[in-house]
Parts: C-alpha cells; structure tokens; sequence
C-alpha cells in the first residue's frame, strides 16, 4: 500500500482580500489551461438547430426530435461523454445496453448500431462515427463505485451518476431512472478471459459521433468528471453538441 | 353454459365442493409450502432451515423477498433453465443491480464463484458462492416483447413465448415496483462470450444438473424470470424448469472479514466494507 500523502490544504472556501477564491472542496479533475481544442463540426450536413458546448466535468440534456441528428465532438480528445436517452414521450423507455447489444450481437458501438430501448426499439442509430469503436459496458463513475475503484478518499469526487441526477432531475427522472450508459469515446476492451477496464482511448481531438434521432428522443450527456481513470487523461475537456436537420439527399454511411 | 366434464358446479355448496376438491395436486411447476416440504431439497441443506423452495415453470418468474444472509440455489434440472436475475435492496429498492458495477469493478465480465452482485451504489447486493455451471451472461439482458415477437411470432405474456422483461414487469410490480424500476438484469446458465471483434459467441447450457450459490449481502428483493436468453439460436423457444431452495441456518452469514473472498481484491473488499457499512448503521 502506498503512503498516504496529506496536502495541505485550506479548511473552508473563502474570498481573500484580493478577491482570490481559496477552497479546500474537492470539484474533482481540473481542465487544464491551453489544451489543444478542436470545435470540429456537424458531422452529417444540413441545417443547425442547435449548437451547444457542455463545459468540463458539467451536465447537458436536449431533445431530438425525430430524424433531426446529433453530433457529438470530442473538442479535446478522448473526453468520455456518458449519455443516457429516452423516449421524449415517454421516459420509462430508456436506453438499454443489453438490448442494443443483444440485438446486434456484438459488444461494442460502431457505425450502424441501433441504440435500442429497454422495449427494443430504436431510438437513434450511430449514422457516423470517427473512431474504432465506441463503450457502453463500462458504465458511469460515481461517488460511490469511485470508493471501490480507487478507495475512500474519492468519495467527495464529483461523478457522472451525480451530474445524471441532477441534470435528470430538471426532466422529472431520479435514480430509478440511471441505467447502464454509453460512453462516448470512451475504449473499454473486453479480453478473452473477460477481463475488462478502461484504458486509453482511440479518440483525438474534434473526433466526432452522429446519432440520428429514430423517436422525439431526450438525451442526457455527463461530461465525464473522473480524474482517477485514463478516459479524459485526467484532464477533462469541453464536448460541442450539434443538433442539425439533415438535408433530404444525406447518404447516411450506416443504413443498410 | 354447461358444466365441464366431471365437475358438478350448478350450486355455491357444489362449486365450493369442486374448487377444495382440486387441492393438493402435484405439478412439476409449483411453490413448496411449507419450504421444507419441498421434495427436490438439496441433499446439504437441512430441511427445516429452508425459506424458500420452488420450481418455476419455464417462460414463468418468480419473486421473493429475503433475509440477509440468506443462501439462494439456483439449480437448472434440464440444461434449459435461464435464470434472468434481478436483485433490489428491499428496504430502498432505488437501490439495485447495476450490471455495468457488476463487471467493472471486479475487472471481469464473466460471472463466477466469488463474484459480486453490485448495486450502482458501491455495495455488494450479492454475492456468487459457488458454481457448477460457468455459463453465465451480464451483457445480453433478458428478452423483450420486440425481440421476442421477431424472433418466435409472438411475445404476449400469457402466450407460449413471453419476453423476460415483461415478467420482471409483473414482478416488480408486486412489490409496488414500476416498468421504471427494471433495469438490465443478469441472467444464469446460458451464456455467450465476446470475440475478438466484439461479437458474441454463443456458449448456451453446460448441460443439466449444474447450479448456482448465492448469498444476500442486505435484505433483498430477487427477481428470477426463466425464459429463454436472448441470443439462444434455436428457433424454438425453448425453456426448462428452474429450481429454487433457499434456507438460513446460523453458519449462512454474509460475507465478513473472516472470509476469504471479502478481501478477494482492493475494489471488492471496499465493497464489502461499504455494505458491512450500511448495514450497522441500518440496525441490520
């Protein structure tokens, strides 16, 4: 067992004269200063209906209505965006990992997947997708899961289940409604043993996924706040999230 | 409407005659009540110390509420039983299987001997004792109405091929549960395994008369709907009975520090610490 290490640190959050903020509460990985960032851009042409960036370790949710498709761009590079959908209409139909994976037989997200719902049907499919593969078994970081991770001390971290709730609470959904997610850029191999675990990621900077709306769908985005993981390199980056009518003659590369 | 054969039911006395006079059947599908009157009690099990004996019927579920330290056996007879499991914390039910937990915490996805049923809340629900089957599966989940309906023709829950989500519906529903409230489930003794390229290779059963041990780590609500696994090739939807013996005696503890899977690895003996945790604090 390593040595604890004690920072000092100050015991409150207070202003200093100068108008300095001194705090000793955790707010989990920091964004580091100067990152390379590239804004990327829809990756499915049409018309912009929305354009939005979700700030470092923050929450985000927006419906797409059905047929409109949303780009995800990873601005830094292998920034996990945890996401979860629902029906709009009716958000006990959620996500299901097992289902989109059952149906397609195969473990990982590529371009082509249905996202389908816990009733098996489609809510968006990946109609784009820039890097090899994409993660929805390794689930979402916690304040609790983190003390079985990395041990007790990161139980004050900031974590994706908690930015789940909050920005799911805005939408009437609570911890009934948290199930297994996608991790967008996010690499989790599975072994032949099946020893599994994140490791570094395929991603770079303004890689992109498109996820083409199939219901009014709501989707809810955790810009990953974990410092204890290689999915953001301990450096969590902004995400931009596009919303765009696609125009009538798009050719979607994962339509059979 | 006339009477069906052999049943005299033209007056309340006569229908009340007819309907006792039903009792006391045998089926190879049914609860045994008392527990210890189950026939099938497993031969290292006292009798008297069972809480729970059932054989549920295939494309069927069954529920149970149970103590904690209780010890579950899920025993596949046929070599068709699939045990699609759910398991809640039956004092905040918002607390339940997280099957992501269950395979990246302990950096495994194949369910085994010693592996835990995690919740999304950093505890143990449950844990695996032993195993005599190794063919288990946390990625596929169970079957819905879409799956089924694509797959066999039909999926009504009261036809022959009914979908495991829509029996954990009903199921969860007896316990003041919504559709909300069933997440991803495990399910036990028909497998797959993950390829190179991510693709899943069907394992299905390892034949009949394997089982499984599980101990409850908290009170829990368990779930069990046995229908066939998703990814089961066979055209024919095909699903044997599945045994159930659960009992209590004073060595079926949960899981402490004097045993030796508590301290299996770093992430799972913080794990056990945080549900040996909740349960002092919750007088358990």
């Amino acid at each position: 067992m390593r040595p604890v290490t004690t920072i000092p640190v100050p015991l409150t959050t207070h202003l200093t004269p100068d108008g300095q903020l001194i705090s000793s509460v955790p707010v989990g990985a920091s964004y580091t200063e100067g990152s390379p960032l590239d804004w990327s851009g829809p990756l499915v042409p049409g018309a912009v209906v929305l354009d939005e960036q979700v700030a470092p370790r923050a929450s985000w949710s927006g419906v797409v209505r059905a047929g409109q498709v949303l780009t995800i761009v990873d601005v830094g590079g292998n920034q996990s965006g945890d996401c979860l959908l629902y029906n709009a209409g009716d958000t006990d139909e959620r996500y299901s990992a097992p289902d989109t994976l059952a149906w397609q037989n195969n473990a990982y997200i590529r371009t082509g997947t249905v996202l389908r719902s816990n009733l098996g049907r489609p809510l968006m499919t990946v109609v784009g997708n820039e890097i090899d593969r994409q993660d929805t078994i390794g689930g979402a970081c916690s304040r609790e899961s983190n003390t079985l991770r990395y041990g007790h001390h990161v139980m004050y971290h900031h974590g994706c289940r908690e930015n789940f709730l909050t920005e799911g609470a805005e939408h009437g959904l609570g911890m009934r409604d948290v199930v297994s997610n996608i991790n967008w850029f996010m690499n989790v191999p599975i072994e032949e043993d099946g020893a599994l675990g994140i490791v570094d990621g395929m991603s770079a900077p303004g890689k992109r996924v498109a996820l083409r709306a199939e219901t009014d769908t709501l989707v809810l985005i955790s810009n990953c706040p974990q410092m204890n993981n290689p999915c953001n390199a301990f450096n969590p980056t902004p995400l931009r999230m596009v919303v765009t009518e696609p125009a009538d003659d798009v050719d979607y590369e994962g339509d059979a | 409407m006339a009477p069906a054969a052999n049943h005299s039911t033209d007056t309340v006395l006569n229908a009340r005659e007819d309907a006792r006079a039903q009792g006391g059947q045998v089926s190879d599908w049914m609860p045994y009540l008392p527990a210890s009157a189950s026939p099938f009690c497993p031969s290292d099990v006292d009798p008297d110390s069972l809480t729970w004996a059932e054989t549920v019927a295939p494309g069927n579920y069954t529920h149970k509420v149970v103590a904690r330290g209780t010890r579950i056996r899920l025993e596949d007879p046929t070599g068709e039983a699939c045990a699609h499991t759910l398991v809640y914390n039956a004092l905040e039910p918002t607390e339940r299987l997280n099957v992501a937990d269950t395979q990246k915490i302990p950096w495994q996805a194949y369910l085994g001997p010693g592996h835990p049923l995690l919740s999304g809340d950093g505890r143990v629900l449950a844990t695996m004792l032993t195993d005599s089957s190794g063919r288990h599966d946390a990625f596929c989940g169970t079957s819905t109405g879409a799956w089924n309906a694509l797959r066999y023709g039909t999926a009504l829950p009261e036809g022959p091929a009914p979908a495991g989500r829509d029996l954990f519906v009903k199921a969860a529903a007896k316990h003041g549960l919504g559709p909300a409230d069933v997440p991803p489930s495990v399910s036990f003794f028909q497998g797959v395994r993950v390829t190179a390229d991510g693709s899943f290779d069907w394992l299905g059963s390892s034949g009949a008369g394997t089982a499984v041990d599980l101990v409850a780590e908290i009170p829990l609500i368990v779930l069990i709907a046995n229908v066939p696994h998703p990814r089961d090739p066979r055209p024919e939807y095909i699903v044997g009975p599945l045994r159930v013996h659960a009992w209590r005696t004073p060595s079926t503890t949960p899981t402490g520090p004097g045993d030796e899977r508590f301290g299996a690895s770093p992430e799972i003996q913080r794990a056990y610490l945080n549900t040996l945790d909740y349960a002092e604090a919750r007088g358990l």
